[in-house]
């Protein structure tokens, strides 16, 4: 009975929304910066699950969405690649990548 | 509800590998966001987003699954493995939960938002509309250099400028320099 899945809508968004939410699991928990960014590429691929959902079972134009998660994607390479440079940069000036080690602001 | 095909079918087999394509998914996430290794957490991202690929071939988007391999698997992880190199000591390479009240809360917030996503997409009903092309992707091609072309553009710029901010941020302050 559950062989059928694959041509309903409604599995789809069901795995976006979990993906998303173990996305947010994870960046709540994790205490290292790199986890967090791991647990962001996972929220990422979970929204865009959501577009190609809707891209292939409502929207009229199915070539929209695919254009949309090519361009996700790209966007989550700029964000890995900023958010692993400064992550270094915080470890060279902190010598950890804890969240909690890089306090300077605080009072 | 769809009819449920045999288990020996074509379509009852595609149902399967379709299960197996979930499952991996859903397993390499937890894997990614639960191990105490980062560089287990990037395996489990790996194997995430390998069957991320799979459900967007289920989804009529070949190309789209072939971009997830070489940019997600191919770029994103070894450069996050790569920094894990680069920053994390060997003692240190441990990741833990953040406080003692961090992961039940976490856990709460996450299936709050997770079970609200899902009790909304199953409660509305989406409208249909008939297609007006088959998304092969030569329409593709097409589309990226005539109706988003703007956008085009402008993901290079954007793609530039990380690169060259990234060089920029991650050379300032090295000791030899």
């Amino acid at each position: 009975m559950m062989l059928g899945l694959y041509n309903n809508l409604n599995t789809f968004l069901v795995i976006g929304a979990l993906l998303f939410g173990i996305g947010i699991y994870g960046i709540v928990t994790r205490k290292t910066l790199i986890g967090m960014l791991i647990a962001a590429e996972l929220i990422l691929a979970g929204s865009s699950i959501n577009f190609m959902a809707f891209n292939r079972f409502t929207a009229p134009d199915p070539v929209t969405g695919q254009i949309f998660t090519l361009f996700i994607m790209a966007v989550a390479a700029a964000e890995a690649a900023i958010g692993l440079s400064i992550i270094i940069a915080v470890y060279r000036h902190f010598k950890s990548i804890d969240a909690e080690d890089a306090v300077q602001l605080q009072g | 509800m769809v009819a449920s095909p045999a288990l020996l079918s074509v379509d009852g087999l595609v149902g399967v590998v379709f299960l197996i394509m979930v499952a991996i998914t859903l397993i390499g996430g937890l894997i990614a966001c639960n191990s105490e290794r980062l560089v287990r957490s990037v395996a489990g991202l790996i194997v995430c987003f390998v069957g991320v690929a799979g459900i967007y071939y289920f989804l009529n988007s070949p190309f789209v699954a072939m971009m997830q391999i070489l940019i997600y698997v191919g770029a994103v992880a070894v450069t996050i493995s790569f920094a894990i190199m680069l920053a994390a000591p060997e003692e240190k390479k441990k990741t833990g939960v953040a406080g003692p009240l961090s992961g039940p809360l976490g856990f709460g917030t996450a299936a709050l938002i997770a079970g609200g996503f899902a009790v909304l997409a199953l409660r509305t009903e989406w409208p249909v509309q008939d297609k007006i092309n088959d998304g092969s992707i030569k329409l593709i091609g097409i589309q990226l250099l005539t109706d988003h072309s703007m956008v085009f553009e402008l993901i290079s710029i954007v793609l530039l400028i990380a690169i060259l901010g990234a060089l920029v941020i991650a050379r300032d302050g090295r000791e030899d320099s």
